[in-house]
């Protein structure tokens, strides 16, 4: 059971850390485009 | 398009605690292996979630470099056409040479998907977004083969007794997630304006593992088990329901982080068009 466990646990880890660095580039990208719009 | 976005992912949300209870609890417990077989149904759909996903970089690259010509891109459709037909036309005739356990028919489906799939890109993606598409699917596909990189060893262990072994269908599997790493690493650190016609590049060759590591368990003698659907294996119907929910569970996760993955692409790409045009302006604005 604790590889079954390992194995689920370790699949949902990658997906949320991906997950993760998308929404810091999203966030990234918001700062971007705030910083332009002042700009223009 | 903004309401769907979260409805979907709720959607998916509900579907992928679905295949995880149904995986868990209902699917039937394997006699040999016992509980832990039940990584199976977390390990195949990611295998074919993460193929279909380099399948579509492959086509999105091939068009991204057919369609800078018109004329390559007129004779790249007519290619496709003629691939299509001798795909679903080859298993019919060349019978005898068909590895056993594959139905004619599952040829001519990845034929009909083949020609659908490139037809269907071309129509809603213009010559720079199959470029923001293949990145995204390279790098979405990337995720979904470390899962299988990931969860096949911690299976391994307790059936095989080793974590890895150097046989085809395993080191295949790791070349081709080590080809897509490097695509990315050429994405992500070049900037040369050649970059994604290299990337594209790459990417085709890089898909001709995908074959490979599919039909090794057919051509090779390998650890790796021989496939349960269209391989000859088979499998108790009860797992193979579960085991097609995990994978729409999966498609569905997949599709809705390629979307935001690829909007997430788009603004990045109008944001430093938008800087490069301020650039462009600054001086000018100087002087006056």
């Amino acid at each position: 059971m604790t590889f079954l466990y390992a194995a689920y646990a370790a699949t949902w880890t990658i997906h949320i850390v991906y997950l993760f660095t998308l929404a810091r580039r999203y966030s990234r990208l918001k700062k971007e485009v705030d910083e332009l719009s002042k700009k223009i | 398009m903004k309401r769907a976005f979260p409805i979907l992912g709720l959607l998916t949300a509900g579907l992928l605690s679905y295949a995880l209870y149904q995986a868990l609890v209902v699917a039937p417990t394997e006699q040999t292996m016992g509980d832990v077989q039940r990584i199976f149904y977390y390990h195949v759909p990611s295998a074919w979630t993460a193929f279909l996903l380099f399948f579509l970089n492959f086509l999105a690259s091939i068009q991204y470099l057919v369609r800078r010509d018109p004329k390559s891109d007129k004779v790249a459709n007519w290619v496709v056409i003629a691939l299509g037909v001798l795909t679903c036309a080859a298993p019919y005739v060349f019978r005898g040479l068909l590895p056993p356990g594959v139905y004619p028919s599952s040829v001519v489906t990845t034929g009909i998907a083949f020609v659908g799939l490139y037809f269907l890109i071309h129509k809603l993606f213009s010559e720079q977004q199959t470029d923001m598409l293949a990145l995204t699917t390279a790098e979405v596909g990337v995720v979904f083969c470390t899962v299988v990189l990931v969860t096949g060893p911690l299976w391994a262990r307790p059936v095989w007794g080793i974590w890895w072994t150097w046989d085809v269908r395993l080191t295949s599997t790791l070349v081709l997630w080590l080809i897509y790493v490097s695509y990315l690493v050429l994405r992500r650190f070049s900037s040369s304006g050649q970059t994604p016609v290299l990337a594209a590049a790459l990417a085709v060759f890089g898909a001709l593992d995908v074959p490979l590591v599919y039909f090794s368990i057919w051509f090779f003698r390998t650890q790796h088990p021989q496939p349960v659907i269209g391989g000859g294996g088979s499998i108790d119907p009860r797992m193979l329901r579960v085991l097609l929910i995990n994978w729409l569970a999966f498609l569905c996760f997949a599709f809705l982080v390629c979307w935001s993955r690829y909007r997430l692409e788009r603004t990045k790409r109008e944001v430093e068009e938008t800087q490069a045009l301020e650039a462009l302006l600054e001086p000018r604005s100087a002087v006056r």
